[in-house]
């Protein structure tokens, strides 16, 4: 058996690659603001004092959390269409992958609330802030500064996990390996190629990430600290 | 098609459920292996072993584990290496997860206070007694609860085996819906029992971190 590499023969199809790679990101893009706003919701909705809410909140992080995402996206998938909704494969992973990280970002956000010392509270009620005041400049953008690395990681990890999108046929990077790999027969090329592109995928969410945080913390360039 | 779910169908799920645990042990095992390789290499005083295993830690987490599955299965195929879905899946399963814990693992080595390295260093102990009888035994306590925590991911990643048809409990539900076509249900049970096993490792990680959080309060001054 001699081994054979032909890069050229599959690159030539780059053009489809490229579509795939901004699926990828198309996706990735709105479950990251979709899911943000879910999860930063659970979270909220985990601390308050109606134990329905936070029960609630509380039984959705811990059994997304605790079940993969390919059972949640069949789930999701066969759910919507048993309900006699027709969504496209697009809308279907977005909601998928929202749901998904919704539940890791409630977690990292609630971490974040946690870390808010009780003073800087008791101090704003001092200055006699309105409670929406309080909970905007004292409590949530404070987690969010605080929690920005770890969340920005888990929307870098989503970005990669939405590969699983594939498997209902949403016209992403990895869907259109397959297709590529099935139609050239040259397989190992083709996902090394692949591996590349979400390698370099990754690398832009987080030099983008990094610089939307110095744009968001100017408190944080100011002083220094390492985002 | 037609018919209702029976005991053979729910002996088929727990054969697969018993195949996913059986592949968390293997990634597990594997993947903790080389990731103390990694983990050791990525603090190694050479500075080329140190480059390439930050290499490899960042080439393996940028990409998704389905398309190293693809590559471990479809990939190798294509180049004449035909693997069993179990060898490629089991592989695939120890780069991947070797990478995470390598990086999880360093940390917990390298947040061993200071002074315990230099005291070692003092006393004139070797690198390797330094890192056998010093770092090492309190780095282990630092890195159970993530561990733990990690074997949940483990478990969850698995499911990505079915695509290369390797039958562990996510394929064998496929398996079972194609014959009832009750797609909702059975991944439901399939959901369930995903919960089931993982659950448990959550709480346990949970509890230990907790734990481990009292203990440190209690060294911190008054």
């Amino acid at each position: 058996m001699s081994l054979q590499l032909d890069f050229p023969a599959v690159l030539e199809r780059w053009p489809s690659f490229l579509a795939g790679a901004a699926l990828t990101l198309e996706l990735a893009a709105f479950a990251t603001v979709l899911g943000a706003l879910l999860g930063t919701l659970a979270a909220v909705g985990r601390g308050t004092h109606n134990a329905l809410i936070s029960g609630a909140c509380k039984v959705y992080v811990e059994a997304i959390r605790n079940t993969p995402l390919l059972v949640q996206i069949f789930l999701v998938y066969f759910g919507l269409a048993s309900l006699g909704l027709k969504l496209s494969a697009f809308t279907v992973a977005v909601a998928a992958l929202t749901i998904n990280v919704g539940a890791y970002t409630a977690e990292i956000m609630r971490a974040g609330f946690e870390a808010i010392p009780r003073g800087q509270i008791e101090a704003a009620e001092g200055l006699a802030l309105s409670r929406l005041q309080i909970y905007w400049h004292i409590i949530l953008l404070p987690a969010i500064e605080k929690v920005y690395p770890a969340l920005t990681s888990q929307f870098v990890l989503l970005m990669l996990a939405s590969s699983i999108c594939s498997q209902i046929s949403a016209e992403e990077l990895t869907a259109v390996a397959n297709y590529i790999q099935s139609d050239t027969y040259r397989a190992f090329e083709t996902y090394i190629i692949v591996a590349v592109l979400y390698v370099i995928l990754s690398l832009i969410m987080r030099a983008g990430f990094w610089g939307l945080g110095l744009v968001l913390f100017p408190r944080r360039r100011r002083l220094g600290t390492p985002l | 098609m037609g018919g209702h779910l029976n005991t053979n169908h729910l002996m088929f799920l727990g054969q697969g459920a018993l195949w996913t645990i059986g592949l968390s042990m293997i990634a597990l095992i594997g993947g903790g292996i080389v990731g103390f390789v990694i983990a050791l290499a990525r603090i190694s005083p050479l500075k080329s072993v140190r480059l390439a295993s930050a290499v490899y830690v960042q080439l393996v987490q940028g990409t998704p584990l389905l398309v190293i599955l693809f590559l471990g299965y479809f990939g190798l195929a294509a180049i004449g290496l035909q693997v069993s879905p179990l060898a490629a899946a089991g592989a695939s399963l120890t780069l991947y997860v070797a990478a995470y814990l390598g990086e999880i693992w360093r940390g917990c080595i390298e947040s061993v206070p200071k002074p315990q390295w230099e005291a070692a260093e003092g006393l004139a102990l070797s690198r390797t007694q330094r890192m056998m009888k010093v770092i090492l035994p309190q780095a282990i306590r630092i890195a159970t609860p993530p561990t733990v925590g990690f074997m949940v991911q483990i478990i969850k990643n698995t499911s990505l085996a079915s695509v290369v048809g390797f039958v562990e409990l996510m394929r064998s539900g496929q398996i079972v819906n194609n014959s009832l076509f009750e797609p909702f249900a059975i991944y439901a049970i399939i959901a369930v029992v995903y919960f089931a096993m993982c659950y448990p490792l959550s709480l346990f990680s949970q509890r230990l971190e907790r734990r481990m959080g009292r203990g440190r309060s209690n060294l911190a001054p008054a």
